[in-house]
């Protein structure tokens, strides 16, 4: 494929150290006629100042309602190439984990029915395969779901769920995050497909409180792995981080949000009652500090981006819900949940915006959960609380 | 050639086949890691086996050479075995030491980047921008490129008091975990959107339109059958353009970036924080945005500098305080940094104790 366009703005993001985006553009644009117009209709917005993309109209796979984001260019006429340039949203497997044969195999595919441009991976944990025509997708399905590979979310739908890496190569992982996420992404797959929610579902699932997939902050439904029980301590290994220079006092005990923590320059003690399983002293001594051995996980729901009234970090709803296959009660809460906001969310309303507008206690009553300290930072500041007709006279 | 038969419904392929023989074994069994160099990092397991992990910058939208290139390293140094982290680098998996240093030598000659494990900058979290997304203010790979090449060092060699986790959204929606990171840029509008009456009738639902704005600015235009925006009750999120098409809002002069800091995810020490506006508005100047650039800049050396040992950066400013802040990087304090939106009685100073 001959050289189409000058990019003089875009060039200038191939100097520099850090491997660049334009660099892999150019490449797919040397073989790909829809990558070499990617590449001008960029430039173009790089002139511009603005995107020269339109809203995404109804494309997808027969018998899906998801799973692939249809997007044209608004210059279709100078950049033909990207007049269709639709997004194939593929599941990952859990934890990110591939080997070369399927890739190869795979992007042997997206060469011959794409433009050759993926992202690993998109926000949500999607394989994305970026850009290609309507007429393109029938035929890549096939392809691609005869070697094993489905399509992921999108819309009003559950997403793809995704994880921290876990059991696979953590010694924190309190639950296995990889096969609870396979677990669940099997258990919804109609659900994911066939879009029929007010908005869009998220479950993250992250091994320990350090939270490497950010599921606080951006799943309808966080799961957390967590522990009762002490945290198991090698003094000899306490020794051996003192010995290396490390200052276990400012470094460790003082750092400890709960002060949970001594060290009398020979041993750690832990008041475990006080501890609140923060990670800190677990995460810095991950030779001498290791997790209590009662395994479990915290379910907490309702985090979403800014849109539409500010942004909510998930509230704890579960503080302790064992995680063994095939997790029975986590996919009864979950089907429980989705009924009550089937039931009463809005066109466009999150879970977590729909328990701020109905209220926690409608939550709670509704799926079956009894009240907790560990749910609330604090209790109410108002005197203005409601009674039922049976806890009165 | 016909296609092959189409499945649906199959979920994704299983993850097992995918692990490593050493990973299989010891598959919830590790006992502690170490961090050797910047890129690489060694998981001991109970059973005294170990798995090398060598992590490798990756510009997250690439090519399938690319991602040929990456089969192709893990083909001959570790049996072809690979994964990606939550940030998008990718990790080669070794399971034989003696084939770490070569295969790092190996990435080094192809030019790869190597590093982001411990307290350094990692890959940054993005959206799509003008690569692919129709509501971007900004372009988010372009941003990522030019703070990655400025901040590499942070990357590869240099530490600094604790991570620190980049994010960039393209607009407010925020595809991605940006509200809760160290230091996140957002592309922002800052005039309200323009209604294209001749199209509304015809592309959009009214109701669901004036549903979607979370201040009330929208109100119904019966005689045109569209929208009228009330304009001093709009700040400029965006929602209605998603919801619809004719109400455009991008304007190459006024859109631009916004910086928050000291958010965090995780639970270590601290809860979990949401970011807070420091830079309320930075002008787009693709392709290199030397404004926002040095802005960031000015952020991370004062962070560098007056953070203790495994304070985060907003741990770092919740101890020294926001009046603090503002004074050590010299960010000018505006009416933008006061919130007037949903939160904003939780975010009014309630104490006479503060900093001069």
């Amino acid at each position: 494929m001959p050289k189409k366009y000058d990019t003089p703005l875009l060039d200038q993001l191939e100097k520099g150290s850090y491997p660049s985006f334009v660099t892999e553009i150019k490449k797919a644009a040397a073989k790909n006629e829809q990558a070499n117009d990617l590449l001008g209709a960029l430039e173009q917005c790089y002139k511009d100042k603005k995107t020269h993309w339109k809203h995404g109209g109804i494309v997808g796979v027969r018998g899906y309602g998801g799973g692939v984001i249809g997007r044209y260019s608004d210059i279709p006429d100078q950049f033909p190439g990207v007049a269709h340039f639709h997004t194939v949203r593929i599941n990952q497997p859990s934890g990110f984990f591939y080997n070369s044969k399927a890739l190869r195999e795979l992007m042997g595919l997206w060469d011959q029915y794409g433009s050759g441009l993926t992202n690993f991976h998109g926000s949500t944990g999607d394989l994305v395969l970026l850009g290609t025509k309507t007429e393109h997708l029938e035929p890549l399905f096939a392809e691609v779901s005869s070697r094993g590979w489905d399509l992921g979310g999108s819309g009003s739908a559950m997403r793809t769920p995704s994880c921290c890496v876990g059991p696979g190569r953590c010694e924190w992982s309190n639950i296995d995050t990889l096969d609870i996420t396979y677990n669940i992404t099997q258990e919804f797959q109609d659900e994911m497909h066939r879009p029929a929610f007010p908005y869009k579902f998220k479950f993250k699932t992250s091994g320990c409180a350090v939270d490497c997939i950010a599921s606080i902050a951006r799943a309808d439904c966080s799961i957390i792995g967590t522990w009762k029980g002490d945290i198991r301590i090698d003094q000899d290994a306490v020794k051996w981080y003192a010995k290396n220079g490390m200052d276990i006092n400012a470094e460790i005990i003082n750092r400890c949000p709960t002060r949970c923590m001594s060290y009398d320059g020979k041993e750690i003690k832990i008041a475990n009652e006080d501890c609140s399983r923060c990670m800190h002293c677990i995460a810095k001594m991950t030779k001498a500090l290791r997790p209590g051995k009662e395994k479990g996980a915290t379910i907490l729901i309702g985090s979403k981006a800014p849109f539409v009234v500010g942004a909510l970090l998930s509230w704890v709803i579960v503080p302790f819900m064992k995680m063994e296959p095939p997790y029975t009660e986590l996919k009864e809460l979950t089907r429980k949940i989705w009924e009550w906001w089937d039931e009463h969310g809005k066109n466009r309303e999150r879970t977590g915006e729909l328990i701020e507008r109905k209220g926690m206690r409608n939550f709670l009553e509704f799926i079956g959960v009894n009240p907790q300290p560990a749910m609330i930072k604090e209790p109410r500041r108002d005197p203005f609380y409601f009674w039922q007709p049976d806890e009165l006279k | 050639m016909s296609a092959p038969q189409r499945k649906t419904d199959i979920g994704p392929p299983h993850f097992k086949q995918f692990l490593p023989p050493v990973i299989q074994k010891n598959y919830g069994s590790w006992k502690y890691h170490e961090v050797l160099r910047p890129g690489t990092m060694v998981h001991v397991a109970e059973s005294g086996d170990k798995v090398w992990s060598v992590r490798m910058a990756s510009p997250r939208l690439i090519s399938t050479d690319f991602v040929r290139d990456i089969c192709d390293v893990a083909d001959k140094y570790c049996d072809g075995f690979f994964r990606f982290t939550s940030r998008h680098n990718v990790e080669f998996l070794v399971s034989d030491e003696s084939k770490v240093k070569p295969l790092e030598d190996d990435l080094k000659k192809r030019g790869m980047v190597m590093g982001g494990i411990g307290s350094r900058v990692s890959n940054i979290v993005h959206t799509q921008g003008w690569v692919h997304c129709h509501s971007a203010a900004t372009d988010a790979s372009g941003l990522v490129k030019i703070i990655m090449d400025e901040f590499i060092d942070y990357f590869t060699t240099k530490e600094l008091p604790n991570k620190v986790r980049f994010a960039v959204a393209c607009c407010t929606n925020m595809c991605g975990a940006v509200h809760c990171s160290d230091i996140a840029l957002v592309g922002v509008h800052r005039k309200p959107p323009i209604p294209d009456h001749a199209r509304i009738p015809n592309t959009c639902e009214v109701p669901s339109t004036i549903a979607s704005c979370p201040t009330g600015a929208i109100s119904p235009d019966p005689a045109k059958k569209s929208v009228k925006i009330n304009n001093d009750k709009c700040m400029y999120c965006g929602n209605c353009y998603s919801v619809c098409p004719a109400l455009p809002i991008s304007d190459p002069v006024n859109d631009g970036v916004a910086i928050v800091v000291g958010g965090k995810v995780t639970n270590l020490r601290t809860a979990p924080k949401f970011s807070k506006l420091v830079y309320p508005w930075l002008p787009n100047n693709p392709p290199k945005w030397p404004e926002v650039t040095n802005a960031i800049k000015g952020i991370l050396e004062a962070y560098a500098k007056g953070a203790q040992k495994h304070e985060r950066v907003g741990e770092w400013i919740d101890r020294i305080g926001w009046e603090k802040f503002f004074k050590v990087t010299k960010i000018p304090f505006t009416f933008q940094h006061i919130d007037d939106f949903t939160f904003a009685r939780e975010t009014f100073r309630t104490t006479a104790a503060f900093k001069w």
